[in-house]
């Protein structure tokens, strides 16, 4: 395993972009930074620019109006950048399946690394999520 | 040959980048431990720049060549400032007259730096960004310069770091009179505002705009502007440490002193929430100002 790919899992800084969710998905990714949890003893970080982005994780059934500007901010992310499916709603659409105004689910739009499902998950299901993904990533694909 | 070394490796970029890094590392336990969590471990942020380092680099359409330039810029100067301050602790006497200045001088091209880049990248908020950090530069230059004259008389007048060592070597830190305190409560809150912390991080705003001037640089030039921040975090507490606390900087002390005003910067960083902009300006205009009159007035009295 080469060095670059190492410090990549070793400090993953995430962005979070929230596609139409209710906000408790947003909740419990905020609860992974409170002392109890503490994601930054993992080098996570919370940061604000897309451009700094090394994961994207995603809350949100994505409804037709957010389509596009998702894929939008997955191209302005550099890459090597990881998609994380954060919740029922963007794994599988939960129960906005057949709405009017819901498009594609997320993983025919973007190509989704990790899923994590809940409703919404505990930070303990997000934090098992974000160490699947490291265990991938060092296994390469 | 012997100049090369010494700006990239030793007193230079190396050495500084390495012990700013475990500085910020320092400042992030600090900040972990006072939020009672447990905090990232020591090699994180030098995990953080070799991720950088391997990261795509997007340029923005239509920005100039000043937006992949002007990380270097202040780069470099941040290490040239490293260099000098390292080889007058080692040999006080071996630089010109005037450095000084040419520290001074050195030490805003790290800003100037920040605001070519923020503009050149075309983005809405990388400008708000720059606008902010110009206002806060010329918000904290004015008593940074007042509190290092009102040092600069209490030392007889000397304008070389070296002399400023020995004449404190002599007559004793310059913190202990009461000009010399006064300056030196004036430069802390200009030190928090030169190395973009807490109160006064208006310009870099994460959760208001978005990284502000850093917002569209990422991969490599996003490193070189992370390794600068290291750098001055290394540099500007040794600056004032040389300036005010230049009595005895053997190596033990010299790393207690350097540790402690970490500490208080840090401590400072988490206890306070961010400033407004016009807050910041009438705050450096206002009272920290006057205060750094006062100093220059008691160094005059030869207080």
């Amino acid at each position: 395993m080469n060095l670059k790919l190492r410090a990549l899992t070793k400090s993953i800084w995430v962005f979070h972009v929230s596609a139409g969710s209710c906000n408790n998905c947003d909740i419990e990714t905020l609860d992974c930074f409170t002392p109890r949890f503490d994601v930054e003893r993992f080098g996570i970080q919370l940061i604000g620019s897309v451009r700094h982005a090394d994961a994207l994780l995603i809350t949100g059934a994505m409804n037709k109006k957010s389509i596009p500007r998702m894929k939008k901010v997955y191209g302005q992310a550099p890459k090597p950048c990881f998609v994380i499916a954060c919740g029922t709603c963007a794994c599988s659409q939960h129960m906005f399946r057949d709405s009017y105004n819901v498009g594609e689910p997320l993983d025919k739009i973007l190509p989704v690394d990790v899923y994590i499902p809940g409703c919404p998950p505990k930070p303990e299901a997000i934090i098992a999520g974000i160490v699947k993904l490291v265990d991938k990533v060092r296994k390469g694909k | 040959m012997k100049s090369l070394f010494s700006y990239l490796i030793f007193p230079g970029f190396l050495f500084s980048a390495c012990v700013g890094l475990m500085a910020g590392w320092f400042d992030r336990k600090v900040s972990a431990r006072l939020q009672w969590r447990i905090g990232p471990p020591w090699h994180q942020n030098f995990t953080d720049i070799i991720k950088l380092l391997g990261k795509e680099v997007i340029v923005p359409k239509g920005s100039q060549l000043t937006f992949l330039l002007s990380p270097y810029l202040g780069l470099i100067a941040a290490v040239l400032v490293a260099t000098g301050l390292g080889r007058s602790i080692i040999s006080p006497l071996a630089s010109f007259s005037g450095d000084l200045i040419v520290v001074l001088y050195l030490l805003t091209i790290p800003a100037v730096a920040l605001i070519i880049g923020a503009s050149a990248s075309r983005n809405p908020l990388a400008s708000v960004g720059a606008s902010r950090e110009m206002k806060l530069v010329l918000g904290y230059e004015l008593p940074f310069i007042l509190s290092i004259i009102a040092l600069i008389i209490k030392s007889k007048g000397v304008i070389q770091i070296g002399q400023v060592i020995i004449y404190q070597s002599i007559f004793g830190s310059n913190f202990f009179s009461l000009s010399g305190a006064l300056a030196f409560l004036v430069i802390i809150f200009c030190m928090q505002a030169k190395l973009g912390l807490s109160p006064f991080e208006i310009s870099e705003a994460e959760q208001e705009i978005m990284g502000g001037t850093l917002i569209e640089y990422s991969g490599l030039p996003l490193a070189v502007f992370k390794l600068t921040k290291a750098i001055m975090l290394y540099t500007l507490p040794l600056f004032v440490i040389i300036l005010f606390f230049g009595r005895d900087l053997s190596s033990v002390f010299l790393i207690a002193k350097y540790l402690m005003l970490i500490l208080i910067i840090v401590l400072i960083k988490n206890t306070n929430p961010r400033l407004r902009i016009d807050q910041a300006l009438k705050f450096f205009w206002g009272p920290v100002t006057l205060s750094a009159l006062i100093a220059v007035g008691l160094a005059l009295l030869g207080r």
